[in-house]
């Protein structure tokens, strides 16, 4: 059996107090291997969102343990934190989070500059990103300059910079419309198919559909698990239901 | 009629909701308007002091002098010719003259009283009362042989009353009493405190005392020192004064006589005033620029947070013009208020500032705030809040519904040499000069804030430097030292507006990059390097309005410098430090603000974006 990269205990985050309490996470056990690309499906609001931001260190748990890499993450300071996210976590978000002002490659090379390396190197690499993502010839155009898939894609780009042990993925289709989330889902086959360790949180079943292992939510609990045979092996785009 | 009450409920609704930043809009215009009809009232302060004093001592409506030969700085020439006193006979028959008291003789004396020294003009009197110019007794007695009476202003500098003891050109004389006159333009005299060793000219303003005529001649032949003399006339029509010493110099123009009118005299007590008002106009224009920055900012901010509410309005049928009125309205009817506000207090100020010193009897009282002062003060205010208002209102107007809906940030500026630039920075470095960079508009009024206030500070540094300059020559000035702290009020008015507008800018800022601040937290970046990052924002802009300040002050004492008097450059050391200190405050006052920017969880701040 592969390495555990990420792990999950009785994982919990509540909002309000009293009557107004709101569990957003409950008591959620998960386990995710190397090499692994799982998905999290459930409807709007069942806190599929706030389980990324508690396994990413963007939020802090109200209850359990999360391990990555064998280092408990709730037990961290924000100083820690900040670095485990340079060097061992990508985000990839729905809403792309690009910043406005910074080209393709100034926006992919950033996370490389936050950890210390330096200009050069953070360009040449930003620039290899780029070309794995298929936008090499896009690395001087502003967000506002690409299309939905191209920005998902140059944001992928990003959380790829620090070669991370896990990617996490919010809704990354949930802004795209069916071209462009079968480009994304294209990407994520062949991050895949070099190993890299996903979990994607989705309510779209067709995105769901390509991972090893699809996981369901329900009011903040896991309510039920599924180990995809095929996972994304074979023709994506069918499997997808993205072409016929 | 239904839209302008319209305009009303929903400007009204908006300050309700806003009420901290409604303040903050009244104060920084305030500041300024305060300011402003302080400059404008001490136009109008009356001379009733001197009215009071000259009626109390019989004050003349023309005093005339004959001085002797003169050598360099206006000192009479030792062992020289006696003043013409047969050319003052004529005038007490000229035509008009219905009184006079004199000529009473004039000399220059060193006097000494515990261990200060200053230069004093010492005039000879009868023991009976003159007819005309009579100084009024405050305390004592008049003169009599041996004793003398010191001009009230002068005692007070000297802190010795009728009692004491003083010498004059080491003679000395008991002080009988102290009395106020309306016959001399008194300045403050400047007096030495310790190690002087100039002349009695160079001690700058003499003080005046007053003794019999035979102690005032012996004094003066001891010295061998030729007289002046003085003659104080009573005309029938005190408001011809002014025409009679002009036509009787010119229908005399070879008389020894110097004439000078009580008006003249009048007007030279207003010196320190005059110079205060000069110095409260600089200071009112000033504070109003950086009322000018705090509403700019502050409205920025609102309009910031107000997006979905124009576009709220907007979708319910409301007009770009309803919009921009709402807005306008708004901070005219603060400006109005804060204007009020500014006007009050000005004028309730403007009594500590007309005080006529010990020289006069009486006060000024409040001086008026007129109908020309209320127009200037309430227009200047209005202009301020125009001037900072129309830009974001006009922009809020055009704003698309859909995207004002939608709450979408106002596009940031990309300056791609600075990210490039930037790269090669630490990253609070790189962080702070991105975020500064994508507000250049933001960078300019932080600047310009902050150049204003340290302009200030220079400026008073240099009058510092004036007076410490003469401080270290021994002489003390309470006139200059007065318009030092109306200076130093001034700059810290001026340096607390700045502050109020970093703050501002530190907020504003936060809020426009709350984004980007959560974003980098989530590629690595600790948030005390995001803090960090904030708060240089910040401070790099206030280090260039520092560095400009140097110039700025010097340039502002230039243009105070009306007579052309050298001028103190402060020690280097000073202007670096003011430099550094300055940095040192804005980062201090930004921390705050930029640490609570990084306190918001970072998921939430994303999330928050997606609805």
């Amino acid at each position: 059996m592969s390495e555990k990269v990420l792990q999950a205990h009785g994982l919990s985050k509540a909002f309000g107090r009293g009557e107004g309490l709101v569990r957003a996470v409950d008591e959620v056990d998960l386990e995710v291997c190397a090499g692994e690309t799982v998905a999290v499906m459930g409807p709007s609001g069942c806190g599929k969102s706030t389980l990324l931001h508690l396994l990413g260190g963007l939020e802090r748990a109200t209850g359990g343990e999360i391990v990555l890499a064998g280092s408990r993450l709730d037990q961290m300071g924000e100083r820690a934190l900040a670095r485990l996210r340079r060097t061992a976590i990508g985000f990839v978000f729905q809403a792309f989070h690009l910043i406005d002002e910074l080209t393709a490659r100034e926006n992919v090379e950033l996370p490389a500059l936050l950890a210390g390396q330096s200009p050069r190197a953070a360009k040449r690499q930003a620039a290899d990103l780029l070309q794995r993502v298929g936008l090499a010839d896009r690395a001087t155009f502003l967000p506002a300059a690409l299309s939905g898939g191209q920005r998902q894609r140059v944001a992928i780009a990003r959380a790829l910079s620090n070669d991370p042990l896990v990617v996490l993925a919010d809704e990354p289709t949930g802004n795209l419309d069916s071209a462009a989330t079968l480009e994304v889902l294209r990407l994520f086959d062949r991050l895949h198919a070099a190993g890299q360790t996903l979990v994607i949180v989705t309510h779209d079943p067709r995105v769901a559909a390509t991972a090893d292992r699809l996981i369901s939510m329900r009011d903040g609990a896991f309510v039920d698990e599924t180990r995809m045979s095929g996972g994304t092996r074979g023709n994506l785009g069918a499997l997808a239901g993205l072409e016929g | 009629m239904g839209r302008l009450l319209l305009i009303c409920r929903l400007g009204v609704g908006d300050v309700r909701h806003r009420p901290a930043s409604a303040v903050l809009l009244v104060l920084a215009i305030m500041t300024a308007a305060t300011t402003l009809t302080l400059g404008l009232a001490l136009a109008g302060t009356s001379n009733q002091p001197y009215q009071q004093t000259r009626a109390l001592t019989a004050g003349p409506d023309v005093v005339a002098e004959v001085d002797p030969a003169q050598g360099p700085g206006g000192v009479p020439v030792t062992g020289g010719p006696p003043a013409d006193v047969a050319a003052l006979t004529p005038l007490t028959h000229a035509s008009g003259v219905v009184a006079h008291s004199g000529p009473y003789p004039l000399t220059f004396a060193t006097l000494q009283v515990d261990g200060h020294e200053a230069g004093a003009q010492v005039e000879g009197r009868d023991q009976a009362a003159a007819q005309v110019d009579q100084p009024r007794l405050t305390q004592g007695r008049w003169v009599r042989p041996g004793e003398v009476v010191l001009e009230r202003s002068f005692a007070d500098d000297l802190g010795v009353g009728a009692g004491g003891q003083v010498t004059l050109n080491g003679r000395s004389f008991r002080v009988a009493g102290v009395a106020v006159t309306a016959a001399t333009n008194l300045t403050d005299p400047q007096i030495c405190f310790s190690g002087c060793d100039l002349t009695t000219a160079e001690k700058g303003n003499p003080g005046l005392v007053w003794m019999t005529r035979a102690d005032a001649v012996s004094l003066a032949t001891a010295a061998k020192s030729p007289l002046s003399y003085t003659l104080n006339l009573k005309l029938a029509d005190p408001a011809d004064a002014n025409a009679f010493a002009n036509g009787y110099d010119n229908a005399n123009p070879s008389s020894a006589a110097g004439l000078q009118s009580w008006e003249s005299i009048a007007w030279g007590y207003g010196s320190l005033i005059r110079s205060e008002q000069f110095l409260l106009l600089i200071g009112s224009w000033l504070l109003g620029l950086l009322a000018v920055a705090s509403v700019a900012v502050l409205v920025g901010g609102r309009m910031a947070e107000q997006t979905r509410r124009v576009g709220l309005l907007k979708a319910v049928g409301s007009t770009p013009g309803l919009i921009a009125a709402v807005l306008l309205a708004e901070h005219l009817v603060l400006a109005v208020v804060a204007a009020a506000l500014g006007l009050l207090l000005g004028w309730l100020v403007a009594p500590l500032l007309t005080s006529p010193g010990a020289a006069l009897v009486g006060s000024a009282g409040a001086p008026p705030v007129t109908a020309a002062t209320i127009a200037i003060v309430v227009g200047v205010a209005l202009a301020v809040a125009a001037v900072a208002t129309l830009v974001p209102a006009v922009r809020a107007a055009r704003t698309s519904t859909v995207s004002a809906l939608a709450d979408s940030a106002r596009p940031p500026r990309r300056r791609a040499r600075i990210i490039a630039v930037s790269a090669w920075l630490p990253v609070p470095l790189l962080f702070g000069l991105r975020v500064a960079a994508r507000r250049p508009r933001r960078v300019v009024l932080n600047t310009i804030s902050i150049a204003v206030s340290a302009s200030g500070i220079v400026a008073v540094l240099m009058v510092h430097a004036h007076f410490d300059a003469r401080a270290a020559a021994g002489l003390a000035d309470p006139q200059n030292a007065r318009l030092s702290q109306v200076v130093t009020v001034i700059s810290v008015a001026l340096v607390v507006l700045a502050a109020v507008n970093v703050i501002l800018l530190t907020w504003t800022t936060v809020l426009d990059a709350r984004h980007t601040s959560a974003l980098a937290r989530a590629l690595g970046a600790t948030p005390q390097q995001v803090s960090a990052g904030l708060s240089a924002a910040q401070v790099l802009p206030a280090l260039v309005g520092a560095l400009l300040g140097i110039p700025g002050g010097i340039a502002l004492v230039s243009a105070v410098n009306q007579n052309g008097k050298h001028l103190t450059l402060p020690p280097l050391w000073w202007l670096v430090a003011t430099v550094l200190v300055t940095v040192a405050a804005v980062t201090a006052i930004t921390i705050v603000p930029a640490w609570l920017g990084t306190r918001r969880p970072v998921g939430e701040v994303l999330q928050s974006e997606l609805v």
